[in-house]
């Protein structure tokens, strides 16, 4: 542990891709700490990462991934890590940008993986899409800088920003990752973004049928109207 | 027996109900206040039947029973919308709880593996 650093992976039933994940994590960086956030899982998450060579945070019930996060960052205060990365237990982030996302960190309190800004093929279209558009035009504004994948949940965090959310992580759908960068950019942390590429999902589907995009159009909507009010 | 006897039977039925889950405190004071004060309300307009037009013409509604479905109407709204709130604090408490306990979970196996 000699660079402190903890990757959290929040996971919730991935026992077939959160092995994977944790060994492709420990190859990249060897003297990280990772740590999964079982979120209530039913199947074998817990076992398997426990094989795999992680700690294992099995949360009593599911909370969402914003609370399996919290419990990241708590973990990570309570035992002085300097930097967290927060990884997908689904094996769809590629461990190999987590060294750029904690180079980024050298003049970032947060960094996002961003999936749209020109490297690999990930796609989205229909109502999903100008949901992801408007979320990220008005975050960029709200943080100063240009940021393109604002739900992306593969992040790099500094110790100010691990304090901060430690104390004050938002459980509400969406909240966990748009909301999470109000919060940080009211409190004054730069936020940044650097392209990745994203792997194909190893388990379950894409969730781009056009009813449920259009519902999650309106969650961001209000999502986005409530943090503006919130201020 | 007339409608005001029903409603009567009724206001006494409900403040004896909320003064019992009270005295066994199977009701936080909080809640029960509210209820109790409802109950007396329904008593007091039962007993005397016209304070209920008197209170309809000093607010200018036309009807007494209209007065009386509005009011209802509103409080239970407010107390619904009270409920809301509550089981949304005490969600954010049981998440935090849950937290804390993975956390905690994790500490104590770690520690059993290193003795």
């Amino acid at each position: 542990m000699s660079d402190r650093c903890l990757v959290v992976i929040p996971a919730l039933n991935e026992e077939s891709a959160v092995g994977d994940v944790v060994t492709a994590v420990r190859d990249v960086l060897p003297t990280a700490h990772v740590v999964v956030v079982d979120d209530g899982s039913t199947d074998k998450t817990a076992d398997v990462a426990r094989g795999a060579g992680a700690d294992v945070i099995s949360l009593p019930f599911n909370v969402g991934v914003g609370g399996a996060l919290r419990a990241g960052f708590r973990y990570a205060r309570r035992f002085g890590y300097e930097r967290v990365v927060q990884v997908d237990g689904d094996g769809q982030h590629n461990p190999v940008h987590i060294p750029d996302l904690l180079g980024a960190l050298v003049d970032a309190d947060v960094v996002i993986g961003a999936r749209f800004a020109g490297v690999g093929d990930y796609e989205v279209r229909g109502p999903r899409k100008l949901a992801m558009r408007l979320l990220a035009r008005s975050l960029s504004r709200r943080t100063g800088q240009r940021l393109t994948d604002t739900t992306s949940g593969f992040r790099a965090f500094n110790r100010k920003a691990v304090e901060l959310f430690a104390v004050d992580y938002p459980a509400e759908y969406l909240g966990d990752t748009v909301e999470a960068l109000v919060i940080a950019a009211r409190a004054g942390l730069r936020v940044t973004q650097i392209p990745v590429e994203m792997r194909p999902r190893t388990t379950g589907a894409p969730s781009q049928h056009w009813v449920k995009s259009t519902v999650y159009l309106g969650r961001v909507f209000l999502a986005l109207a409530m943090s503006r009010l919130r201020r | 027996m007339g409608v005001h006897a029903l409603a009567l039977v009724g206001g006494l039925v409900s403040v004896t109900f909320m003064f019992e889950l009270l005295r066994r405190r199977q009701l936080k004071e909080k809640y029960a206040v509210l209820w109790l004060l409802v109950g007396i309300v329904m008593l007091v307009l039962a007993a005397w039947p016209p304070l209920l037009n008197a209170l309809a013409t000093a607010t200018g509604v036309k009807s007494g029973p209209n007065l009386l479905l509005f009011v209802g109407t509103l409080v239970l709204i407010v107390v619904c919308v009270h409920l809301s709130w509550e089981i949304s604090r005490l969600e954010d408490k049981s998440r935090a709880l849950a937290e804390e306990i993975g956390l905690l979970r994790l500490e104590v196996e770690q520690g059993v593996r290193q003795r």
